[in-house]
C-alpha cells in the first residue's frame, strides 16, 4: 500500500453512484439537512444499484479517480424489488478480481443507504473520503494518458 | 452538433451563498457545445422558465443544463418548460449544486469548483441525450380487488359505483372478512353484522360487481393498465346456478365434527356447511377432507335432499383468465395464535382464549348465542383478566415488532360489553401502554375505566397456571411497584395481527414490494399511502399496516379513487427511460430475462442478410416490451456485448460522467 | 478409436448426420487440428488420440447455422461448453449430433518440448509410454508426466450432453491435483505481490485476441472490444490499464458462465496464466453461493443472474 506523504493535503477524487431512489434521496436528505462531506466526492445518479456496470467502474480508475463508491437501497427494499441484490454479487465479485489482482479493496465500497438516511450517507462519504486519502493516490490502475 | 444552454440558478442564496454562481456560469460556457450560459434568482419561478424558453428559442438549443437543485425536485418542472419551447422534454439535464453542493460545503472556493465538475458532467451528458418520446398503452377498465373483507368490498362498491366493472376474488367461501366475525364495534358499540352484512349484500348483487369466492389468484402477468391475471375457481362441490341457499344440505350432513372456522373453532359444523347465516354468496361449500362421501364413496345424503339438485360431486377446479387495469390488494389479517407463548398458557387451558374467540364467545349468532360461558365447562366467569400486547411490540424471535393498533380499543370494548351484560364480572386489564388515539376513543377508555371500573393494571403477565381450578395470572403491576397474583376463571390474549400468509406469494406475483413483517409497503410513506411502487397495483385495508375499521373504510375508498383516476384514463404514458436491446449486437443468450423482474424482455427469431452465399442468417434476439419495462437496468450489465442498454442512463452517458468528473 | 471411426461412418452412411467435427492429423504426427468431414471428403485423416486436445464445441456456432446435421465428438470436459451453448442459444441443438468419447486426460506436446526435447520427429503414444524420436535418438517419457495442466485438475470423465457415446474405463491412472492451489497461492500474498505478479504476467499480453476466440462462453456477435460505441473498444493495448482491463472485463464477462476448461491458458502464446482469473471467480463463488459448475445442467441459473436475500455484503471481500 503507498502511503501519500502529503496525505493531510491530498484530495482524493470519488466517484459515488447512487441510486435514484434511495440512496441519491439519502444524498438530497444530508443536503437538506446540511450535513457535510467533502466535496471530493461527486455523485452520479443512476435508476438503480444493479444499473452499475463494473465497466463504469473500471472506467472511473482508468481515468484517475482514488475510490469509488456505489450506493443503493437496502435490499429487500429496492423500488425494482431485486435489482440491488444482482448488484450485491456483481459487486461482490469485481471487488473480489480487483482485490486479487492487487489493487487496494478499500478503495471501492457498497453501502446500502436509504432515502431516509441522511446522516448515514455523510458518514458514510466522510468514512469513505478518509480511507482513500490515507491510501493515498490510486497509481495501480489509470491509465496514463489521461493525467498530465 | 450540439448547441447546449447551461442556466446556473442561485436558489436566492441557497445557492448563491456558497458558490460563486456567475463563475459556474462562465466555466460552463467555454465547454464544448455550450452556446449560452446564464445565471438566474430562481430558475424555477416563471420568469426563469420563461428565460430558458426564450432562450432555446433565440439560440435554437438542442440540450439543456440546468444547475440548481435535485432533480428530484424540480426535473419534472424544467422538462415541462422545455417542452413548452419545442425541445424534446429529456434533453434536459440537472446538475445538483444545491443539495448536493451549495448545502454541504462551507468554503466558497471549493463549493463552486465542484459545482463546475457537476455541470461539466451533465454537459457531457447531454451531448448523448437523445429525444425520447414516452409510449401510450391502453387501459383496460375493470379492476380486480383481491380480498372481499370491508377493505375490498368497500373498494370495490366505490369503483363499481363510479361505473367500472370490479371483480372480487376471496379465497373463503364467502366474503365480509374479520369484521363478520366481529361482535360489536368500538366506539360506538353499533353490531359489525348489522353495517357490513348490508354492504355485502350491496357488492353481492351490484350490476358491476362479480364475486370469485372460494378462489384465488394463481398467476399475474402484464403491467398497469394491462394486467392478466389467472383465477382458480375452486370447485364447491355445489352448483352456484342451482342452489337456493336453503341450508337443508347442512342440516342432514352426518359429519357434524368439523371445527367451525367462523367461530374459531369453539363449536362444529359439517362437512357441507355455509360460513355463517348472512354469507354472501349464501352456498354451500363441500369440505372434500371431511366429507364421507370423498373419503368412502357412500353417502350423499346432501345430493339426496338438495331438491334443486345443486350439489356436484364431480365439480373440478375452474382457472379462469381476466383483464385487468389495475389491481388492488385488500388481503388482510389474520390474528397469530399465541402457541409460541407458552407461559400464557394458551395451548394448555381452554379458557385462555384470543381476543378473537372471545369476540365469538359474545357474539348473539356464535357457538354460546351470545352468552358468556367459558369454553372448559360452559359456566359464566366471574373474573376475567385481559392481557394486551400478547406478541406485539417486542424485540424476541416470537414477537413482532409493531403495535397491533386495535388491541387497546378492542379489549375496552370487550370489558364495556361484558360489564353491561354481567355487571357482577370483574375485570382486569394487563396493559404496557393505553394508545386510544381516534375520535371519541380515548373518551371510551375512560369510560371503561370510570364508569365501569375496569382494573387496568400496567405492567406484563409472566406465567399463567392452573390451581384449585382457577387460572392463576401471575403479573407484575409496574404502578404499584409490586408483584401479583390474580386468581381467574378465563383469560382473554390480544394476540398480535398479522399480514395474511397468502399475501407474501402474491406480493412476488405482482412484484408489489413488502417490508420485514410482510406489510405491502406504499410508494411513499405519506405522500401516496395507498399505492404501492409496482404502477396499477393500490392498497387497501389491513394488509398495507394495521388499521381500525374506520381508517380502513377511509383507506379502501382512496384506493377506490386511485383506481377509478386510473381507470377512467384511456391510455397510459409510459416512462421513455427503458431497455432497449441493439439487435445488431444481440447474441440472444437469454442472460437479460433471467434478471428482468418485470418480464418484459422476449426472444424472437428474426432473419438477417449476411453477407456470403447463403444470404439471410436467423437469429434469436431480444425484444424489450417498453410498456412492462421499468427501467432498473439489471439487464445492461448482465449483457455481455452491450446489446441491451438503458435509454436515457446509456453506458455512454454515464461513462461520459465518469470521464467529466474524474477530468 | 476404431469403435468411433465405425460409428461415425454409419451415422453418416445412414443420413443421420451430414457432417462430421473432429480432428485430423496435422504435417507432425502430434499435431492435431478440429476439422469438418462430410460423405464427399470421407473420413481420410479424422483421428481421435491423446493429441486431440482443442474444445470443438465453440466451433458448434457456426457449424449448426448450416444446413443439416453436423456430428460432433465430444469429450466430457467439452460437454460443459456445449450445454452453456445450448443454454444460451448459441447453438441449435436439433442441428447437432453429439457423439460422446472417452478421454483418458490429453498429452501435452509444450510439456514433451519443456522436457528439453529438441529436434523431435515424431511422437507416438503407447500404452502409458510416449515415445518420443528425435534427430539425436529415441526418448521414452511417462505419459503422466506430459499431460496437459487442465488435465491435472480436470472435473470428471461424464459427459454430460450427448445423443449417444462411446464409453471406455481407460484411465490416465494420475491422482488429481486441487484445483485451487494456484488460486490459493496468490491470495496467500500480499496485495503487492499479486499486483506485481499480474503486471508481470498481463504486461506479457499481445492482444491476439486467442483466449477470447477459444472460449466457448465468450461468444458475443461482437466483442465489446471490437465495438467502437462501447467506449473500451481497443485492438491493442496502450497501456498497463488496458492490458488489466481487457483481462478483468473477459473473466468477468464469462464469470459464473465459466466451465473452466482451461483452453484459454493452453492456447496463449505468452502463457499468461489467464485461468487463475476464471478459477478465482469460480472458487469465490462456490464459497460464497454455493457449489456451482456451469455447464452441467442446460437449465440452471448460473450464480450472477440468481440471488439469495441472505448473500453476503461486498463487505466480506474488503473484511478480510
Amino acid at each position: 500500500m503507498q502511503v501519500n506523504e502529503s496525505s493531510k493535503e491530498f484530495k482524493p477524487c470519488i466517484v459515488a453512484f447512487c441510486c435514484n431512489w434511495c440512496s441519491y434521496a439519502g444524498a438530497d436528505l444530508a443536503g437538506s439537512n446540511r450535513l457535510s462531506y467533502p466535496a471530493d466526492v461527486k455523485i452520479i445518479r443512476v435508476p438503480c444499484s444493479c444499473r452499475v456496470n463494473p465497466l463504469f467502474i473500471l472506467r472511473a480508475f482508468q481515468r484517475g479517480a482514488d475510490g469509488v463508491i456505489l450506493c443503493g437501497c437496502h435490499p429487500g427494499d429496492c423500488h425494482y424489488t431485486t435489482g440491488n441484490y444482482y448488484a450485491r454479487r456483481r459487486m461482490t465479485m469485481l471487488f473480489s478480481m480487483l482485490d486479487y489482482l492487487g489493487i487496494e479493496k478499500e478503495r471501492t465500497r457498497v453501502e446500502w443507504v436509504s432515502a431516509a438516511e441522511g446522516a448515514k450517507f455523510a458518514a458514510t462519504m466522510n468514512d469513505f473520503i478518509s480511507t482513500v486519502q490515507s491510501l493515498g493516490e490510486n497509481r495501480k490502475l489509470r491509465d496514463l494518458r489521461c493525467k498530465e | 452538433m450540439h448547441k447546449i444552454g447551461v442556466f446556473v440558478c442561485w436558489c436566492g442564496s441557497n445557492i448563491a451563498a456558497t458558490v460563486d454562481v456567475k463563475a459556474v456560469a462562465e466555466a460552463a460556457s467555454k465547454e464544448p457545445c455550450v452556446v449560452y450560459a446564464t445565471d438566474y434568482q430562481y430558475m424555477c419561478s416563471e420568469s426563469g422558465q420563461n428565460l430558458i424558453i426564450d432562450a432555446i428559442k433565440e439560440h435554437n438549443l438542442t440540450g439543456v443544463v440546468i444547475c440548481s437543485c435535485s432533480p428530484r425536485m424540480h426535473e419534472t418542472t424544467f422538462r415541462k418548460a422545455a417542452q413548452k419551447a419545442g425541445l424534446n422534454p429529456y434533453m434536459v439535464e440537472i446538475a445538483n449544486i444545491r443539495e448536493q453542493c451549495s448545502w454541504i460545503h462551507k468554503d466558497m472556493a471549493e463549493a463552486t469548483a465542484k459545482a463546475i465538475v457537476l455541470a461539466r458532467a451533465a454537459i457531457a451528458k447531454v451531448q448523448l441525450n437523445k429525444p425520447l418520446i414516452a409510449g401510450e398503452s391502453e387501459v383496460t377498465k375493470r379492476c380486480l380487488v383481491i380480498g372481499g373483507g370491508i377493505a375490498g368490498i368497500q373498494t370495490a362498491l366505490d369503483v363499481a359505483e363510479a361505473g367500472f366493472p370490479v371483480d372480487i376474488v376471496e379465497k373463503k367461501p364467502t366474503i365480509g372478512g374479520k369484521m363478520a366475525q366481529l361482535d360489536k364495534t368500538f366506539p360506538t358499540l353499533d353490531c359489525a353484522a348489522c353495517i357490513l352484512t348490508p354492504r355485502m349484500v350491496e357488492a353481492g348483487a351490484h350490476e358491476n360487481i362479480t364475486l370469485h369466492t372460494y378462489s384465488e389468484v394463481e398467476e399475474v402477468s402484464g403491467f398497469v393498465g394491462n394486467f392478466t391475471v389467472k383465477i382458480r375457481k375452486k370447485a364447491r362441490k355445489v352448483k352456484m346456478d342451482l342452489c337456493t341457499g336453503c341450508g337443508l344440505c347442512t342440516e342432514k350432513c352426518p359429519m357434524k365434527k368439523q371445527p367451525n372456522e367462523f367461530n374459531m373453532g369453539l363449536d362444529k359444523r359439517g362437512a357441507i356447511y355455509i360460513p355463517f347465516a348472512q354469507a354472501v354468496p349464501k352456498v354451500p361449500v363441500i369440505d372434500v377432507e371431511a366429507c364421507l362421501k370423498f373419503k368412502t364413496g357412500k353417502c350423499g345424503i346432501c345430493s339426496k335432499v338438495c331438491t334443486a339438485g345443486a350439489i356436484d360431486y364431480e365439480q373440478q377446479d375452474e382457472i379462469i383468465e381476466q383483464k385487468y387495469g389495475a389491481i388492488v390488494l385488500a388481503t388482510g389479517f389474520d390474528q397469530i395464535k399465541p402457541t409460541k407463548f407458552g407461559e400464557l398458557g394458551y395451548s394448555q387451558y381452554p379458557d385462555v382464549v384470543t381476543s378473537l374467540e372471545y369476540e365469538r364467545l359474545m357474539n348473539a349468532a356464535g357457538p354460546t348465542k351470545g352468552h358468556l360461558l367459558r369454553p372448559s365447562d360452559g359456566k359464566p366467569p366471574k373474573e376475567i383478566v385481559f392481557v394486551q400486547c400478547v406478541g406485539s411490540r417486542g424485540q424476541s424471535c416470537r414477537d413482532k415488532s409493531y403495535c397491533s393498533k386495535v388491541c387497546c380499543m378492542y379489549t375496552a370494548k370487550h370489558a364495556i360489553l361484558t360489564k353491561d351484560h354481567y355487571p357482577d364480572t370483574n375485570i382486569h386489564v394487563f396493559y404496557i401502554d393505553e394508545r386510544t388515539p381516534g375520535k371519541n376513543f380515548d373518551e371510551f377508555y375512560r369510560r371503561a375505566v370510570e364508569q365501569y371500573g375496569v382494573d387496568y393494571i400496567k405492567g406484563q403477565v409472566g406465567k399463567v397456571y392452573e390451581e384449585n381450578g382457577k387460572l392463576m395470572v401471575q403479573g407484575s403491576d409496574l404502578l404499584a411497584n409490586e408483584q401479583i397474583t390474580l386468581a381467574a376463571d378465563m383469560v382473554v390474549l390480544a394476540a398480535a395481527i398479522e399480514p395474511d400468509k397468502t399475501a407474501r406469494s402474491l406480493g412476488t406475483m405482482l412484484t408489489a414490494s413488502m417490508d420485514t413483517n410482510d406489510f405491502f409497503t406504499e410508494a411513499h410513506a405519506k405522500l401516496r399511502p395507498v399505492e404501492s411502487p409496482t404502477a396499477g397495483v393500490f392498497l387497501s385495508g389491513m394488509c398495507q399496516g394495521p388499521k381500525d375499521i374506520p381508517e380502513t373504510v377511509s383507506q379502501a375508498g382512496a384506493a377506490a379513487v386511485k383506481v377509478i383516476g386510473l381507470l377512467t384514463k384511456d391510455k397510459l404514458l409510459g416512462n421513455p427511460c427503458v431497455a432497449h436491446s441493439d439487435e445488431m449486437l444481440c447474441n440472444g443468450c437469454s442472460q437479460c430475462a433471467r434478471v428482468c423482474p418485470y418480464g418484459a424482455i422476449t426472444y424472437v427469431d428474426k432473419e438477417f442478410r449476411v453477407p456470403g452465399p447463403k444470404r439471410v442468417e436467423t437469429r434469436r434476439v431480444a425484444v424489450v416490451n417498453e410498456a412492462v419495462c421499468q427501467g432498473c437496468g439489471a439487464c445492461t450489465v448482465t449483457c455481455p456485448s452491450t446489446a441491451m442498454d438503458l435509454k436515457g442512463f446509456s453506458n455512454r452517458q454515464i461513462m461520459s460522467e465518469v470521464d467529466a468528473i474524474c477530468k | 478409436m476404431q469403435g468411433i471411426i465405425e460409428k461415425v461412418t454409419e451415422l453418416l452412411d445412414n443420413g443421420t448426420v451430414d457432417r462430421v467435427l473432429a480432428w485430423k492429423a496435422g504435417e507432425f504426427s502430434y499435431d492435431r487440428t478440429p476439422a469438418v468431414f462430410d460423405k464427399e471428403s470421407g473420413l481420410y485423416g479424422l483421428v481421435y488420440d491423446s493429441f486431440c486436445v482443442n474444445n470443438l464445441s465453440k466451433y458448434l456456432i457456426e457449424e449448426s447455422k448450416k444446413d443439416g446435421k453436423v456430428l460432433v465428438l465430444m469429450k466430457p470436459c467439452d460437454s460443459y461448453g456445449l450445454n452453456m451453448l445450448i443454454k444460451e442459444h448459441r447453438v441449435d441443438r436439433e442441428k447437432i449430433y453429439v457423439l460422446g468419447v472417452p478421454c483418458k486426460c490429453k498429452v501435452s506436446v509444450d510439456k514433451i518440448k519443456a522436457t528439453g526435447l529438441t529436434g523431435i520427429l515424431d511422437i507416438v503414444e503407447e500404452g502409458n509410454d510416449i515415445k518420443v524420436t528425435t534427430v539425436y535418438g529415441d526418448t521414452t517419457l511417462d505419459r503422466k508426466d506430459v499431460l496437459c495442466d487442465k488435465c491435472m485438475v480436470c472435473k470428471d470423465k461424464v459427459v454430460v450432453v450427448y445423443d449417444e457415446k462411446i464409453e471406455s474405463d481407460e484411465t490416465a491412472g494420475i491422482e488429481k491435483l486441487d484445483r485451487m492451489a494456484e488460486v490459493e497461492a496468490l491470495e496467500a500474498m500480499t496485495p503487492d505481490e499479486r499486483f506485481n505478479f499480474w503486471r508481470s504476467q498481463l504486461s506479457k499480453c499481445i492482444r491476439c485476441n486467442a483466449c477470447r476466440n477459444v472460449c466457448p462462453i465468450c461468444s458475443c456477435t461482437k466483442c465489446v472490444f471490437d465495438n467502437d460505441n462501447t467506449g473500451i473498444s481497443s485492438k491493442a493495448n496502450v497501456d498497463s490499464f488496458e492490458e488489466n482491463m481487457f483481462h478483468i472485463v473477459r473473466a468477468y464477462h464469462v464469470a459464473g458462465r465459466c466451465t473452466d476448461c482451461g483452453e484459454c491458458s493452453r492456447v496463449c502464446p505468452q502463457n499468461i496464466p489467464l485461468h487463475l482469473l476464471n478459477r478465482k471467480f469460480i472458487k469465490e463463488m462456490n464459497e460464497l453461493y454455493g457449489t456451482y459448475q456451469a455447464g452441467t445442467d442446460a437449465e440452471a441459473k448460473d450464480p450472477l443472474t440468481a440471488f439469495t436475500k441472505e448473500d453476503a455484503e461486498p463487505s466480506v471481500i474488503y473484511n478480510r
